[in-house]
């Protein structure tokens, strides 16, 4: 095979996925060495029909960072499916959905509501809301449609390998570039770029095996250096998180907020942390024990804050529906 | 009249035992449960009660030994603590917390077992079916 043909593309994403491959820093030359690069909307003047007059499988590995949240997210994906051997979902949100996908604890209704009409900093007198055609005198104008649900990239097209992260570290990102580069990924369908535990793992903070009798939000506490964060009352992702990261943020004092998603084995990120928490709270009253899980707020956005549209219920039941 | 379909999650030492003594002993009380028995409650994972609601149950039990008496010493608290931050999060879902019920039956309490059974299905006929999440998800 002569230099692999990469491309790399965000759909509903920060950007910070595309800062994490630029992250690589001094090896990014190597990278455009040994690599051609041929589509990379962010760091190259390309257009989508030079895309769309690729013929199929042109491309021998696209990284495809960000979730699926509009029409034209969903339209990408697909043609960058067709014309690439191989499909990465790179990065939190195209892996799990990310942040974007918390969109799927209210409806798009909500959103739209909120995004032009309703927040404080909005000047909107005619409730004017994004459509999707518009005429103009010059024509009529394209927007892509807005769904109510933010889907992963796999629940639109096949993906053949997964790299947690948000964003991916570039030690991690390397690994799976050079492993692209020399042909040696795993088998289709694995999870690359990361460890196969649990951040606990890989954490250095001292863990007592204590129980624990009340939560704290982590700027009100001043934790006690060296300590697990988790038994010290700030709620810390870690225990339900794969690793890979090197625990980055307890490694400074912070908690792990769950980026790695899901650990090996687990589908559902957000239950795993439920199971975990609920086996080390230090009470065997009933009344207590709600007392304390009362300390965590909104449990849904906190233990899915990577993960909900990769999650066994996916989205709020909106719909004006009250159970 | 609506039928709500009940997945029961019952350890087999305690609420497993109890729910057969309600069988062996005749007892009537409403078929609309299927009972998934673990060795302990405390085996049952967060994801499988939340399987059962994605995949259309109208209500899921989950049966452990009384305090104090379950038989990996303290799978029961567990349990107690997970179905705690459960019932929240089954909030932000617009999910009813009421669908999810925990209850502890022993192995000679085949009777509470049956009434729990009838008072479950009474409550969620009250509630009516699950919804299917979005219109969007149904697609
Ligand atoms: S601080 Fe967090 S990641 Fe570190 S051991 Fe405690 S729970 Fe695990
Ligand atoms: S510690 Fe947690 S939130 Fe921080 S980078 Fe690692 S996985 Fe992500
Ligand atoms: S054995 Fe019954 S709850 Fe543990």
């Amino acid at each position: 095979m002569g230099k692999p043909k990469v491309a790399f593309y965000w759909a509903a994403s920060c950007g910070g996925c595309e800062i994490a491959v630029l992250d690589i820093g001094d090896r990014l030359p190597v990278l455009a060495e040994a690599a051609d690069i041929i589509f990379w909307p962010c760091a190259m003047d390309v257009k989508y029909d030079d895309l769309r007059a690729m013929e199929d499988d042109f491309i021998d590995v696209c990284l495809f960072n960000g979730a699926i949240r509009n029409s034209e997210n969903e339209e990408m994906a697909g043609l960058l499916r067709k014309k690439s051997k191989i499909l990465v979902a790179y990065g939190s949100c195209a892996h799990e959905g990310c942040i974007p996908g918390l969109a799927n604890l209210v409806s798009e209704e909500d959103i739209l509501d909120r995004s032009y009409i309703s927040a404080p900093s909005v000047e909107n007198p005619g409730n004017v809301l994004p459509e999707v055609k518009t005429e103009t005198p010059e024509g009529e104008l394209e927007l892509p449609e807005l769904y109510d649900t933010v889907y992963t990239l796999d629940q639109v097209v096949d993906v053949d390998y997964y790299v947690p992260g948000c964003p991916p570290v570039a030690d991690r990102t390397w690994e799976v570039l050079e492993a692209i580069l020399d042909g040696t990924l795993p088998g289709k369908g694995n999870v690359v770029g990361a460890g196969s535990k649990i951040v606990c793992d890989e954490c250095s903070l001292e863990k007592k095996e204590t129980g624990i009798s009340g939560f704290v939000r982590p700027h009100l506490l001043e934790p006690e250096p060296d300590r697990c964060l988790l038994e010290q009352g700030v709620y810390c992702a870690g225990i339900g998180t794969r690793s890979g990261c090197g625990a980055l943020c307890p490694s400074v004092g912070m908690p792990c907020r769950g980026c790695y998603g899901a650990p090996p084995g687990v589908f559902d990120q957000g239950a795993k942390i439920v199971s975990a928490l609920g086996s080390i709270i230090d009470s065997t009253d009933p009344d207590e024990t709600d007392a304390i899980m009362s300390g965590i707020p909104c449990p849904a956005g906190l233990f899915y804050r990577f993960s909900l549209p990769h999650s066994i219920l996916r989205r709020k039941i909106t719909d004006g529906y009250e159970d | 009249m609506f039928e709500p379909r009940i997945i029961c999650f019952l350890c087999t030492w305690c609420a497993g035992a109890g729910a057969d003594l309600a069988g062996t002993s005749r007892l009537e009380y409403t078929p609309n449960g299927v009972n998934i028995r673990f060795m302990c409650s405390g085996r049952i994972d967060p994801e499988h009660v939340l399987w059962a609601f994605g995949k259309g149950a109208d209500g899921v039990l989950i049966g452990g030994c009384h305090p104090g008496d379950c038989h990996y010493m303290d799978g029961n608290y567990k349990t107690m603590a997970r179905v705690a931050l459960l019932s929240r999060l089954l909030d932000d879902f617009g999910i009813n917390r009421a669908r999810l019920r925990l209850e502890w039956i022993s192995a000679a309490e085949g009777a509470k077992f049956a009434s729990v059974m009838n008072d479950f299905t009474e409550k969620l006929r009250s509630l009516g079916p699950m919804k299917p999440a979005t219109r969007e998800m149904a697609r």
